[in-house]
């Protein structure tokens, strides 16, 4: 029996060797492993064999069907391995084809100036009041010492429906009524973001409606050396750490002492270039510590608490930042201008 | 305010300062100046020249011949073209080799054969704005006075070696509106005394008063505080001497006559506006300053006929208003060439009351503009007492002694308290009592206290802008320099910065949509009444709200506050296509405004909307997709994406409607549940495709939203519902039913029917066809069963997919579709 399985496996693996596809191979397998193969009817007569020889022969039996299964194995996964192969050069696909997207849109960049810059003051700790657009002339000017017939109401053409309520010509107003509804309470660290109007021909620079963000803190020893740290750290956040400020004495009713807000420009570092106009600087905004009387409408006492206040337009801020040259893009709506803003 | 720098220097002295420092000096004192111009605009080699002879050019009807003495030994021979060159006229000669603005050099030429050496020249060749000058120099040469020494470099003579300071002044700085204003700014920048000019010395003596000749009173003493006036004869009315006019020139200020360039040139000296009356032509000798009567009418010297009413200031003679005061002067005292005695006036008019005047006639001068912040009321006598000495002086008057006079209240300075603590503590700096002190006078202000950390500072009436402690502390830093004071961190407990919930839901909302898709634009807030109406179910109208308009609209389209978002947007997306965009996906979220009055007697309401548009294309074609149109569905999705992210899906409901301007069968009713009932919230639909032909727009799909009821009900919490653990059961179901029957409505009565098994149902596929007759669809629905705790089995799925479809049957006469 023992020649008899040695020649069985020579000759499997003979055969073996020249299979060429995957059904040959699995011809052989069942001629000489299955259930009815060739080493099955060899084994069959192993009845005959005494109890001496049965194990050596068993053995011998197992090592053959053993050295079979591994070299079908091995033909097996040469030929899955094959396979495989030629399926997936068959999936290859062109990768340099544009992908689909999930539809995806922009928020205005006047809404992303807004937030970025909102964003900052959240992080130092003011919360966001909001207020009417449509105001009353106490709120927008008197209450902010700009009482009726002031010439300083000049600085500001405005928008009446009545002879006592205008669209806001600044947010200013929505300081009188944050201050008012605090009660008294201190700290007050706001911003106020929103919508204003001013009679104005439109034209590049120009327009009659924009939008503002003021910030206002109230507290009962706030000096003019925080209005300037607390300038340095905002326009830090907003342009870079390397940024300066430099104020300039100024005038609005609201605040004394007053200053516009000259920042390093951004673009040259403060080296001169066309956007700076060759100085190094940008006005971006105004500031100054809170009028007396302005504390006073607003129900705090002037004696007790300081305060200061800064305000800048959106509009120029964006117009900067992103290199714009008319801020009419902002209203049109061009969808082509709109979409350039899909950046973080 | 214009500032000559060399008119400056005669009150203060700025040797090594240039024109460029000091302005750059003022600017960081709080006095901005942008740019400061030379008066020189690249004129050399021109000089004074006296035209000896002038013929007519032998081959040239307009030109001249002109032999000319400019000072040079010799006689040169220059050919003109002015229509007002003559002999024994001084005129600028241009010589040869001579320079001009724009780069002009003059040379030796022949003009239509005749020799001409050098060029005699207007006063725009000179650089100079002819606007202020007379029309018949703007159109020839530039005349000089008879007494203008030959051969005088021209910018001497005209004082055009100067540069101007141009003053860009905040209202506050009202001060700054006088020669001598800025010349105490500088003091305070600069440390250099100012010099007063002194009146006093050049009046001669006459004999008779003021007083003898005219009698002042006030009668509207809440509208004038001084009024004062000098009266002088014998004057002769001519020109100004040539340094007056060059002053004016270089200020903005055309010159006119000795007179009324007197009242001119004191008034840019010193902040304070005068005038002149003819006295012969002031009835009376009685001067008083009156409000106008109902009815009242006066002609302005500009020769029209104002309609006067109660609140206009009048200075009136003994008969009749003679003048509108502060703004401007009556025609009937006018001072003309035969005036020889002037009554001249300087007082202290309300600012409110100037300026509600000069508004209200669209009447604004440099004088109702001074008038309007105030005049310094230290020098109202100051100013009439030096124009006085100029009358005597170029306009060879005599001036009666004295002034007539009415004085409601005396100028009183302001006295205003500080201390150096309040100054230290409010600027967070640690300036010493030496260095405040020094700043005081520096100003002029004068100081005294009782401690040398407390100061009464004596504030000069010219600084009517300083009246609180304040005030003087920002005096303190900006002359101290706002560079100098230090940056520190707010003092006190920290705060923590948040949004509120309605910021919180538009931050949300915006990313949401952008995410979606859609690309948020920023409309205008004012609109045309025509697209004010458009919607009438979205604007306020059904309950009978009205849109509010601007009192004075700059046009049309912007007449009055929008009541709706959509109409914007619908602009915004008729601009896009114009512009072949016509892919739309675009949304605002915005206040609109509306009221219930007729007349507006309080804030009208701001309700925050939320509004998008689709248009065109709501996925572009790509090379392995086809374009896909916007529809209906996908701006029902985007609602349905709102909803969802405020927790509100469960709470809305989707009702067909037809509101004004929509398509009447593609537009839904948005209802939100809230407080018991049902509200509309607002619409979602197609536009109407009548009102799509008109706007210029193809199938458009809208919706606007008041978002007032989100910020109140959305829900953010989240609570973990546990995973099921036991399998559910699918049954799909199709129905045919009636084509109107809505799919909402198949949907409820499934679940009110189906019972707690139902886990979830939702229509999978519709179809129409002409085997189901044409009134007829086919609904596909997909149920999935599932019980939380157990495996359904087989009879409790179908007993209740029965209980489904009898319900089906019963409530649609729907038919099982087989």
């Amino acid at each position: 029996m023992r020649e008899k399985l040695e020649e069985l496996r020579r000759e499997a693996l003979e055969r073996l060797q020249g299979v060429a596809d995957p059904a040959s191979l699995n011809d052989l397998r069942v001629q000489y492993l299955g259930k009815k193969g060739q080493l099955t009817e060899v084994l069959r007569g192993m009845g005959a064999l005494s109890a001496e020889e049965r194990p050596v022969i068993g053995q011998a039996a197992n090592d053959v069907r053993a050295a079979i299964e591994a070299v079908i194995a091995e033909k097996q996964e040469a030929f899955d391995r094959a396979e495989t192969a030629r399926r997936l050069q068959a999936e290859t696909i062109d990768v340099t084809l544009p992908g689909k997207r999930p539809a995806s849109g922009t928020v205005h960049p006047l809404t992303k100036v807004t937030q970025e810059i909102e964003d900052i003051f959240l992080g130092m700790g003011y919360t966001i009041a909001e207020g009417p657009e449509v105001e009353e002339d106490f709120y927008n000017f008197e209450a902010l010492n700009l009482p009726k017939n002031h010439p300083a109401r000049d600085m500001q053409d405005s928008f009446y429906l009545t002879d006592d309520i205008l669209l806001r010509t600044h947010t200013s107003p929505v300081q009188i009524r944050a201050m008012r509804a605090a009660k008294g309470k201190t700290p007050l660290k706001i911003i106020c973001p929103g919508k204003v109007y001013r009679r104005d021909d439109d034209d590049a620079t120009h327009s009659f409606m924009f939008h503002q963000i003021e910030a206002l803190v109230v507290g009962p020893n706030i000096r003019m050396s925080d209005l300037k740290g607390t300038l340095l750290q905002f326009v830090q956040a907003l342009y870079g750490p390397q940024t300066q400020i430099r104020l300039r004495p100024s005038f609005f009713p609201f605040t004394e002492p007053s200053a516009e807000v000259d920042v390093t420009c951004a673009q040259c570092g403060g080296h001169g270039c066309r956007m700076c106009k060759h100085t190094g600087w940008i006005e971006i905004l105004g500031c100054g510590m809170v009028h007396p009387k302005v504390l006073e409408y607003g129900g705090y006492d002037p004696k007790e608490v300081s305060g200061f206040a800064i305000g800048m337009g959106v509009e120029r801020i964006a117009l900067l930042k992103y290199d714009i040259d008319d801020i009419r893009h902002f209203y049109n709506n061009d969808l082509r201008f709109l979409g350039q803003f899909a950046r973080m | 305010m214009n500032v000559s720098y060399r008119w400056l220097k005669e009150y203060i002295d700025l040797s090594g300062i240039e024109p460029k420092e000091l302005a750059a000096l003022m600017t960081r004192g709080g006095i901005e100046i942008d740019s400061v111009p030379s008066r020189n605009q690249g004129v050399s080699g021109v000089v004074a020249g006296l035209v000896l002879t002038r013929e007519k050019h032998p081959d040239a009807d307009k030109l001249s011949v002109c032999t000319v003495d400019a000072g040079t030994g010799e006689t040169l021979q220059i050919v003109c073209g002015a229509p007002n060159v003559a002999a024994g006229r001084k005129v600028p000669v241009a010589l040869v080799g001579a320079k001009l603005p724009g780069g002009l050099t003059i040379k030796r030429a022949k003009l239509r054969g005749v020799e001409s050496q050098g060029m005699l020249c207007s006063a725009r060749e000179l650089g100079i704005n002819d606007k202020l000058l007379p029309k018949e120099v703007q159109e020839g040469l530039y005349l000089l006075p008879e007494e203008t020494e030959i051969g005088r470099d021209i910018l001497e003579v005209l004082a055009l070696d100067d540069s101007i300071l141009e003053l860009d002044l905040t209202p506050n700085r009202s001060d700054c509106l006088s020669m001598i204003g800025v010349a105490y700014e500088a003091s305070a920048l600069t440390g250099r005394k100012v010099k007063l000019p002194d009146p006093s010395q050049e009046l001669n003596a006459s004999t008779d008063k003021a007083s003898d000749h005219v009698r002042v009173s006030i009668t509207a003493k809440e509208h004038c505080s001084h009024y004062s006036a000098r009266y002088i004869k014998n004057v002769k009315i001519g020109p100004s001497p040539l340094w007056m006019q060059n002053r004016l020139i270089a200020a903005g200020v055309r010159p006119i006559s000795n007179v009324v360039d007197i009242t001119n040139y004191v008034m840019l000296e010193y902040g304070q506006p005068l005038h002149a009356f003819d006295a012969a032509k002031v009835a009376g000798g009685r001067i008083d300053v009156r409000l106008a009567r109902e009815g009242e009418t006066l002609v302005t010297l500009d020769g029209q006929e104002r309609k006067l009413e109660p609140h206009m200031l009048l200075i009136t003679d003994a008969e009749k208003p003679i003048g509108l005061a502060g703004v401007m002067g009556g025609l009937n005292s006018e001072v003309t060439n035969d005036t020889t005695a002037i009554i001249l006036e300087s007082a202290r008019f309300d600012g409110g009351t100037i300026r509600r005047t000069s508004r209200q006639l669209g009447l604004r001068s440099e004088a109702s503009a001074r008038f309007e912040k105030e005049v310094d009321p230290g020098r109202v006598r100051d100013a009439l007492d030096r124009a006085a000495s100029l009358m005597v002086k170029y306009a060879s008057g005599l001036a009666a002694e004295g002034a007539a006079e009415a004085v409601v209240s005396e100028a009183a300075p302001a006295v205003v308290t500080v201390t150096l603590d309040r100054i230290n503590r409010f600027l967070g700096t640690s300036l010493s009592s030496l260095e405040v002190s020094t700043i005081w006078s520096r100003l002029g202000f004068h100081a005294k206290g009782t401690t040398d950390e407390e100061w009464q500072v004596t504030v000069p009436t010219r600084r009517g802008d300083i009246t609180r402690d304040v005030d003087l502390i920002e005096e303190v830093a900006r002359l101290h320099g706002y560079d100098e004071i230090p940056t520190t961190p707010i003092e006190g407990p920290t705060t923590t910065g948040a949004l509120t919930k309605p910021q919180a839901i538009r931050r949300e909302l915006r990313a949401l949509l952008a995410g979606n898709g859609l690309n948020e634009a920023v409309c205008y807030s004012v609109t045309s009444a025509g697209r004010a109406a458009l919607f009438p179910a979205l604007n306020g109208a059904a309950e009978g709200s009205l849109a509010v308009p601007l009192a004075m609209p700059m046009s049309e389209e912007r007449s009055l506050l929008r009541t709706a978002v959509l109409p914007s947007l619908l602009e915004a997306a008729a601009y896009n296509i114009a512009r072949k965009n016509s892919d739309i996906a675009m949304f605002e979220i915005a206040s609109v405004f509306r009221t219930k009055e007729a007349a507006l007697t309080k804030l009208p309401e701001e309700k925050p909307r939320l509004a998008f548009v689709l248009h065109g294309n709501r996925t572009a074609s790509a090379w392995n997709r086809a374009a896909e149109k916007a529809d209906f569905y996908d701006a029902k999705g985007v609602l349905e994406a709102v909803f969802e992210r405020f927790g509100l899906s469960g709470s809305v409901t989707y009702e067909a409607a037809q509101p004004e301007h929509f398509h009447p069968g593609r537009t839904a009713a948005v209802k939100l549940r809230m407080g018991g009932g049902s509200v509309t919230i607002g619409y979602v639909g197609q536009l109407h495709p009548d009102l799509q032909r008109e706007l210029d727009l193809g199938d458009t799909f809208a919706a606007e939203l008041e978002l007032a009821p989100l910020y109140e009900l959305a829900d953010s919490s989240i609570v973990y519902q546990a995973l099921p653990r036991y399998p559910a059961v699918e049954r799909d179901l199709a129905v045919v039913v009636g084509r109107e029957v809505a799919g909402e409505a198949l949907l409820g009565a499934i679940r009110s029917t189906a019972g707690e098994l139902l886990e979830s149902s939702r229509v999978f596929d519709i179809y129409t066809g002409e085997r189901l007759g044409a009134d007829k669809k086919s609904v596909a629905i997909a149920l999935v069963y599932r019980h939380p705790e157990r495996t359904l089995t087989d009879e409790e799925v179908t007993e209740a997919h029965g209980r489904v479809l009898a319900e089906l049957e019963q409530s649609f006469g729907a038919e099982l579709r087989k």
